[in-house]
């Protein structure tokens, strides 16, 4: 029996490294974007500024691709040593995408990004400039089959389970690729990037703007942000998750459990802005509530329920009575029966073999599963709603808030006149905003998902490896200590190398070198 | 499809093989630069030349590595589940060693102070030690068997612990791939360096090439004794991947076994001696450029050596012989080798074209006057 405590640890851990991980990406896929974009106007105008706007955001964004180098090593390594079972259950699929990636994207990526800092000299404007746009065609790659494997954790398409095997396969690698939640997912991600690249260069321009120093540069590099920046934050709110959710099972579950709709309403659903969720008696208490929006977001249309997670349950506790039985079959046909009509049946109801598979946290033996024991899965066949509900409407609040500054950006970047003082620390203090909205943004995703490690199909709770939960405190332990040392150092440098501006350069133009000089 | 299932499983095996070597011939000289950098570099100056002759193309390299780990993802999944999970404070150790590589090359020269240059210079070279050593321990412990057995569902339960892994013939192993890669970043270093460095670095790979092939030897000794393993069932290679589905025997001296049917496979293992000595010759006439290649020749006969001894077994198990992985056994699907395949023939001659151009680029000496030069701009 697999111990409950290895699986919270196993959790926590996988958390803990991609939320880390997920601190340094969306800056990486935004600011190749930008340096690209940066790149571009230099060799088009000439102007040596520009070039060295490229050079000194690039320092940047190279102190930042270090971190994100170094823990994406971890989400490669991990799921091999941590989710072994995961690795075996669906790596015929799962593994695809991920390969892919380092073939397509990752490679080219990290061959370029050394050219990108060492071949100004060694290179014609046109060659680095290609380069430059390269790497951000890498990392934007990167995260295009980083999404079709998540997408598929989300909405398992183009695959089935095999009985000899033991474990998915593969049946339309079309419909992988092309998987609805895969596809909104990266649109969705590349633009939170983007985002939160512009709102990185919005924030550290104006504060050279308050300063009074570099202003030109400055200038130059707020205005790219917030233009850049305006369209990234639109693209986020507007294609965002939302259409998304509808795709598969879990998706509606995850949907449900975000918005607190305990009920299937009547359409078109009221939104609930907010309230106090309570998962045992299944009510929100004070909710304030806005009729018809959510019916209209969740489902574009005015007659359409949004099923609520009562009904979802209801709809779970079924497929969990199908999935004893698809297991109880399938224990005959590994026992090595290959009967007709037994494989036929087993192909009939597998699909709710994962649903069988959630009994397996509460008994070994799914087949004599106790009326408590199918009651307690189908209770847990739901996300915890509350903390959803909450990361949500954080990271909801957090895309709107930089909408708006974004907007005033926009303005005070086109009409000179408008540059005051309180939108420039605007400016400034919006760029936490960002980061914050990117790790609730991952953690509606995943959390949302569970119990599931692949919807529908693997539960969370078996995917783990055979590991002792002294192996998992140990290494969690190490993990959190290695990389929060390397976060405050990234933070140091980023900040030194942030004060000094576009000085670090030594180009001899800038406010350091000019006081220098005297 | 242009090719069966069985075809593609070995095409499967070969391309693990050649991003494993892809990574040995690259990474392995950024990992042997790294190990030296401390020895061969006695000043900041010199140590910045040494870094920035693998600076720009590290990186690059080093996706050999990621990529040989995502291959044996999607190919050989239930191999890359049982190898991962199986040695858990290995990959651990070797992680956040390689954790201190991109932060220690990247970080390193951005502020002037000497204590903090001298602590990025104890991570590079950590960070070029341990998975040097912690590839060649794992190498050993797949040649040794790794203690795991399937439960009911294909639950990978394992019984083993670090200690296990740290055994004699593992160690050595681990040490021959040290050595090894130390040796092929002297040579490296003797083609990117010119004065002291490039003296010092002679002077290793010379060293270091007798001792790889000794290692080498003591190795190929200790093979004819150590327990190899053998299927004693029928094959069936065109079969769904069920590793339970075979028989096997385990026995001093079955490594041998390939090399009795095939006596051309010892031209494998005599490759690794005649690149060995090339390599001292050329070394020692200062030709680094042509010994490099030879040294690039013996590292991929040596991981060849260790890939034709187990064929067709990928991770064989000693407690559970019968649920050993091996190549007919432990694949993806057929679908997914076949679209990986075409993935890959187009993609991986791509990489090596542009990987080739970017070496291309920065190809000539690295000199303590281009890093005087280049203060600000270079690691």
């Amino acid at each position: 029996m697999i111990s409950d405590t290895v699986v919270e640890l196993s959790r926590w851990q996988f958390a803990v490294t991609s939320l880390y991980h997920f601190l340094f990406v969306p800056l990486t896929i935004g600011l190749s974007v930008i340096l690209a974009i940066m790149e571009s106007t230099y060799v088009m105008t000439g102007r040596e500024i520009y070039k060295d706007m490229t050079q000194f955001w690039g320092k940047l964004f190279g102190i930042n691709f270090a971190l994100g180098v170094t823990t994406g090593l971890t989400m490669e390594f991990q799921f091999g040593m941590n989710w072994s079972y995961f690795s075996h259950y669906v790596g015929d699929v799962f593994g695809a995408p991920l390969a892919i990636e380092g073939l397509m994207a990752f490679f080219m990526e990290s061959t370029f990004v050394g050219l990108f800092f060492f071949g100004w000299d060694k290179l014609s404007k046109g060659q680095h400039l290609t380069i430059t746009w390269l790497v951000a065609l890498g990392s934007n790659l990167s995260a295009l089959w980083i999404l079709v494997a998540n997408g598929w954790m989300q909405n398992p398409v183009g695959a089935e389970f095999n009985y000899e095997t033991m474990r998915m396969e593969v049946t339309s690698f079309g419909e992988l690729i092309f998987n609805p939640a895969a596809q909104v997912k990266f649109v969705h991600t590349v633009a939170a990037g983007y985002t939160t690249a512009s709102a990185f260069v919005l924030g550290i321009s104006a504060y050279y703007m308050l300063k009074g120093r570099d202003i030109a540069f400055a200038q130059r590099s707020y205005t790219i942000a917030a233009g850049f920046g305006l369209a990234a934050v639109l693209s986020v709110i507007v294609l965002g998750d939302e259409s998304g959710y509808t795709d598969g099972e879990v998706q509606k579950a995850k949907l449900a459990a975000i918005e607190a709709e305990w009920h299937t309403e009547e359409p078109p659903a009221a939104f609930t802005v907010i309230g106090l969720p309570d998962q045992d008696a299944m009510v929100t208490h004070h909710a304030i509530k806005i009729p018809w929006v959510l019916g209209l977001i969740g489902t574009r249309s005015t007659d359409t329920p949004i099923i609520g997670l009562t009904e979802i349950m209801q709809n779970n506790r079924q497929r969990i009575h199908n999935g004893i039985k698809a297991y109880s079959l399938l224990q005959q046909l590994r026992n090595g029966e290959r009967d007709e009509t037994l494989i036929a049946e087993f192909e009939s109801i597998k699909k709710d073999l994962g649903y069988g598979l959630l009994l397996k946290q509460y008994t070994d033996k799914v087949v004599d599963a106790t009326d408590e024991q199918i009651e307690m899965a189908v209770k847990n066949s739901i996300p915890q709603v509350a903390p959803l509900f909450w990361a949500f409407r954080v990271m909801v609040a957090s895309g709107f808030i930089m909408l708006i500054v974004f907007v005033i950006a926009f303005i005070s970047s086109s009409i000179r006149k408008c540059r005051k003082d309180w939108i420039l620390k605007l400016s400034l203090y919006t760029m936490i905003l960002p980061w914050i909205a990117c790790e609730t943004g991952w953690f509606v995703a995943e959390f949302g998902r569970q119990p599931w490690a692949i919807a529908e199909v693997l539960p969370t709770f078996l995917s783990v490896s055979s590991l002792s939960e002294w192996d998992i405190i140990l290494s969690l332990a190490g993990y959190v200590f290695l990389y929060t040392i390397f976060l405050l150092i990234e933070m140091f440098l980023m900040m030194k190398y942030i004060r000094q501006g576009p000085s670090s350069l030594h180009k001899r133009r800038y406010h350091f070198e000019i006081d220098e000089r005297g | 499809m242009l090719f069966d299932y069985e075809t593609l499983k070995i095409i499967w095996w070969a391309f693990l093989g050649v991003l494993m070597i892809g990574f040995a011939i690259t990474g392995g000289f950024d990992l042997g630069v790294a190990v030296l950098l401390p020895f061969l570099g006695k000043t900041d100056e010199e140590r910045r030349v040494i870094i920035n002759a693998v600076g720009p193309t590290w990186e690059g390299n080093q996706v050999w590595f990621v990529m040989s780990g995502g291959a044996l993802f999607a190919a050989w999944p239930t191999a890359y589940a049982v190898s991962f999970s199986s040695f858990y404070f290995a990959l651990l150790l070797a992680l956040f060693a390689l954790f201190l590589r991109p932060l220690g090359f990247d970080y390193r020269s951005k502020l002037p102070n000497p204590e903090w240059r001298a602590n990025w210079d104890r991570a590079l070279f950590v960070g070029g030690f341990v998975p040097a050593l912690v590839l060649g321990i794992a190498f050993g412990n797949l040649l040794k068997g790794i203690p795991f057995h399937f439960e009911t569902d294909m639950r990978i339960v394992y019984f083993g612990n670090l200690l296990g892994l740290l055994n004699p013939f593992s160690l050595l192993a681990g040490l021959i791939s040290l050595s090894m890669f130390i040796m092929h970043g002297a040579i490296y270093l003797q083609i990117k360096t010119v004065d002291n460095i490039n003296q010092r670095a002679q002077k290793i790979a010379v060293i270091f090439t007798v001792v790889t092939l000794a290692l080498f030897a003591l190795a190929g000794g200790w093979i004819c004794f150590l327990d190899g393993y053998h299927i004693t069932s029928e094959i069936f290679p065109n079969a769904v991947a069920n590793p339970l589905a075979k028989f096997v025997k385990k026995g001093p001296g079955l490594w041998l076994d390939n090399y009795g049917h095939l006596p051309a496979l010892w031209a494998v293992p005599a490759s690794a001696f005649i690149g060995g000595l090339m390599v001292l010759v050329l070394s020692i006439i200062n030709r680094p450029g042509s010994a490099f290649v030879f040294s690039c020749l013996m590292i991929t006969s040596i991981i060849l050596t260790a890939g034709c001894s187990m064929f067709p077994f990928i991770i064989p198990s000693s407690i559970s012989l019968n649920s050993s992985l091996t190549v007919w056994d432990s694949s993806s699907s057929l679908k997914t080798l076949n679209l990986m395949f075409w993935v890959t023939v187009i993609f991986l001659p791509l990489i090596m074209l542009y990987t080739s151009w970017v070496f291309r680029v920065f190809r000539g000496k690295v000199t303590v006057e281009h890093i005087h030069k280049n203060n600000h701009t270079l690691y």
